[in-house]
C-alpha cells in the first residue's frame, strides 16, 4: 500500500479520537455502533473477503463472544469485563471444530453450512435454559451507567486492533496464502498450500475479532438474549457492509460499516416514524445496485466510482 | 528404482478407463515427453501423480517415497511442481504475487519470498510483467508465469502440462529455451505436449499413449517413426515428411 493512502485514514483516526467528547450522547452511541461494526466487518472480511470463504453464520461468533462475557457473570459473578478475554476465547475454541467440519465444503455449500451452525447455536442458547437463561437473557449493570465516552474509546481500540491484526496478517505469508485459496483453491494446493489448514488460520482470528465485538456488546448494551446476538440479520449485515465497501480490500469493510450504520441511523431517526423498518428494503435496493455496478465494492471499484463523476471525454474514431 | 517410478497406475471415471496400467520410470535430470491424442489420458496421469484425482490402483514412488496416498500439497512440498493445461492463474494477484505465493513453500519470510520470486522472474524473463494482474496477461505469459510460480517452490521434478499449446512459433522457441534452462539447473522435467516441434525438440526420451495405454516408447526419432504412433496420432503425412 502506498504511503499516501495512509494520509486520509490518519486524519480520520485523529478525528475519531478528538471529536467524540464534544458530541451528544446519541451521536456517541451511533459512533460506538460504527466502530463495533468496523471491527466485525473487518473480521468477516479476513475469512470472507481475503480467504474467499463467505460465511453466512458469523453471528455465531458474535453471540458466543457476548455469551462468553454474560455467562461468566451469570454463573460465577465474575465481572463481564473479563469476558473481553473469555468471549473471544470461547468464539475461537468453538471455531476450531466448526471449521474442521464446514471447510469440507466449498463455495455456496460452505456459506450455507455456516448459516446452519449459527442457527444451531441460537437454538441451543434459546433452549438450554440452565446454561443460558434461555429467552429471558442476561442482564448486567453497566459499569459507567449512561456515560458513553468510555465505551466509545474502548470500541475504538477494538476497531483499531482488528484493523491492525488484519493488516499484519495480510502482509505475511498467511495473507498470500489466503488470497491464493480465494483465487483458485486447486492451484493453491498445487503450489503446496494446505488449504484447510490455512482456512483455519483465517477463521480463528476472524472469529476472535467478531467474538471480541460480541463481548463488548454485552458490556455496552448490558442485555443479551439469543434472538439479539445470534440472528441471521447480524451475519447478513456483516456481508452487506463488506460487499458495500469492498470485499478483499483493507479499508472497504470499515467504509462499508460506516456508511451502513450512519445511513440506517439517519433513516431510523428521521424517516422511521414514517416508513418504520422499511429501511431494510432500501438497503436491499442499495445492495442490488452495488452488486450490479460495483461488484468489487466502493473501494474495489474505486476507478469506476471516480469515472462516474468525471466528465466523459468525447471519443474520436481513429484518433484525433 | 527410477527417480519417479510409476507402476501399473489405473484411473477410471465411471466406466471409462482414462489411464490403463501405465508403467514408466523417469531418470533424474532428463526431459521426458508424453504424447497422445486428445483424451488419451495424459493430463489424468499428471493428476494421478500429484493426487488431484487419486489413482484407483497402482503405485507412484518419488525418490523412494510412495506418494500415491499423499495429499496434493504434501506431494508439492516433497518437490514435485506442476503447471496446468488450462491455466490457473491467481487472477487478481500480480505476477510477482503469484510467484511469491509459490516461493512461500520454502520460506516464511515475505522478504525472502520476494527476493526468490524476483530471481525466478528474471530467470523466466518475466521481469517487465511483474506488476501486471495475472488475469490481464496474454496466454503465453500466463503459461510462463505458471512455470515461474512452480519453480519458485524449488521443485526437483516439474510436470509441465501443455506449455506450448496456443503459442505462436516465436513463443514456442522461447518456451523451449526455458524448459532447457530448467533442466540445466538440475530439475527433472515431465512434459505433456501436443505441439510436435516443441516436444520432439526438447525430449530426451518419450512415450506415446492412446486410450490410456502405452503404445510406444523411445527417443523422439523412434517415436516419430513408430507405426503405432503414426496410426494413432501423427498421421502418415507427418511421418513421411520426417
Amino acid at each position: 500500500m502506498a504511503k499516501k493512502s495512509w494520509f486520509l485514514p490518519a486524519i480520520l483516526g485523529i478525528m475519531a479520537i478528538a471529536f467524540p467528547p464534544f458530541l451528544g450522547g446519541y451521536f456517541q452511541h451511533v459512533l460506538i455502533l460504527v466502530m463495533m461494526w468496523i471491527a466485525m466487518a473487518t473480521g468477516w472480511n479476513l475469512l470472507g473477503g481475503y480467504c474467499g470463504q463467505a460465511s453466512l453464520g458469523s453471528a455465531a461468533f458474535f453471540g458466543l463472544g457476548a455469551y462468553g462475557a454474560g455467562l461468566l457473570y451469570l454463573h460465577w459473578g465474575i465481572s463481564p469485563w473479563w469476558g473481553m478475554i473469555a468471549g473471544p476465547l470461547l468464539a475461537i475454541i468453538a471455531a476450531i471444530p466448526i471449521g474442521l467440519i464446514t471447510f469440507r465444503l466449498r463455495g455456496g455449500y460452505f456459506t450455507l453450512s455456516m448459516l446452519a451452525v449459527c442457527e444451531a447455536m441460537r437454538i441451543v442458547f434459546l433452549n438450554w435454559v440452565e446454561m443460558s437463561e434461555g429467552p429471558v437473557g442476561i442482564v448486567i449493570a453497566r459499569t459507567w451507567g449512561y456515560q458513553k465516552l468510555p465505551y466509545y474509546y474502548m470500541v475504538l481500540a477494538i476497531a483499531a486492533l482488528s484493523l491492525y491484526v488484519v493488516y499484519r496478517l495480510m502482509k505475511s505469508k498467511l495473507g498470500y496464502y489466503f488470497v491464493s485459496i480465494r483465487e483458485d483453491q486447486d492451484a493453491a494446493e498445487g503450489l503446496g498450500v494446505p488449504s484447510t489448514k490455512y482456512k483455519m488460520y483465517a477463521l480463528i482470528p476472524s472469529a476472535g475479532i467478531i467474538g471480541l465485538a460480541g463481548a463488548f456488546y454485552m458490556n455496552y448494551m448490558a442485555y443479551i438474549e439469543p434472538a439479539v446476538v445470534f440472528p441471521l440479520i447480524i451475519s447478513a449485515q456483516m456481508i452487506l457492509t463488506v460487499m458495500l465497501g469492498g470485499p478483499g480490500t483493507f479499508w472497504g469493510p470499515a467504509l462499508g460499516a460506516t456508511i451502513f450504520i450512519l445511513l440506517s441511523e439517519v433513516l431510523r431517526a428521521f424517516a422511521g416514524p414514517v416508513i418504520g423498518t422499511v429501511h431494510y428494503l432500501l438497503f436491499a435496493l442499495i445492495l442490488v445496485l452495488v452488486i450490479m455496478f460495483l461488484p468489487n465494492g466502493i473501494i474495489g471499484d474505486w476507478d469506476k466510482v471516480k469515472g462516474a463523476f468525471r466528465r466523459k471525454k468525447p471519443v474520436y474514431v481513429g484518433g484525433e | 528404482m527410477a527417480y519417479l517410478d510409476i507402476s501399473h497406475v489405473v484411473r477410471k471415471f465411471g466406466g471409462l478407463v482414462a489411464v490403463n496400467d501405465i508403467t514408466v520410470g523417469l531418470e533424474q535430470g532428463e526431459i521426458f515427453g508424453l504424447i497422445g491424442p486428445n483424451g488419451s489420458g495424459k493430463t489424468t496421469l499428471f493428476n494421478a501423480i500429484n493426487n488431484y484425482y487419486p489413482a484407483n490402483s497402482g503405485e507412484i514412488i518419488f525418490k523412494g517415497i510412495p506418494i500415491t496416498r499423499m495429499s496434493t500439497h504434501e506431494i508439492c512440498q516433497l518437490g514435485i511442481g506442476r503447471t496446468f493445461q488450462v491455466v490457473k492463474p491467481l487472477r487478481r494477484m500480480t505476477v510477482l504475487e503469484n510467484v511469491m505465493a509459490g516461493a512461500f513453500l520454502r520460506t516464511n519470510s515475505a522478504t525472502k519470498a520476494r527476493d526468490k520470486a524476483l530471481e525466478i522472474l528474471n530467470f523466466c524473463e518475466l521481469m517487465p510483467r511483474k506488476d501486471v494482474p495475472a488475469k490481464d496477461l496474454p496466454i503465453a505469459d500466463k503459461k510462463r508465469m505458471e512455470i515461474a510460480r512452480s519453480l519458485a517452490g524449488d521443485p526437483e521434478l516439474i510436470l509441465l502440462d501443455e506449455t506450448a499449446a496456443g503459442l505462436n512459433l516465436v513463443e514456442i522457441e522461447a518456451a523451449m529455451t526455458i524448459v532447457r534452462k530448467i533442466r540445466d539447473s538440475g530439475i527433472t522435467c515431465f512434459v505433456v505436449e501436443h505441439v510436435m516441434k516443441f516436444i520432439m525438440g526438447i525430449s530426451d526420451r518419450m512415450m506415446c499413449i492412446n486410450f490410456g495405454s502405452e503404445i510406444a516408447r523411445g527417443t523422439p526419432r523412434e517415436i516419430a517413426s513408430h507405426p503405432e504412433v503414426i496410426k494413432a496420432y501423427l498421421g502418415e503425412e507427418y511421418a513421411k515428411g520426417k
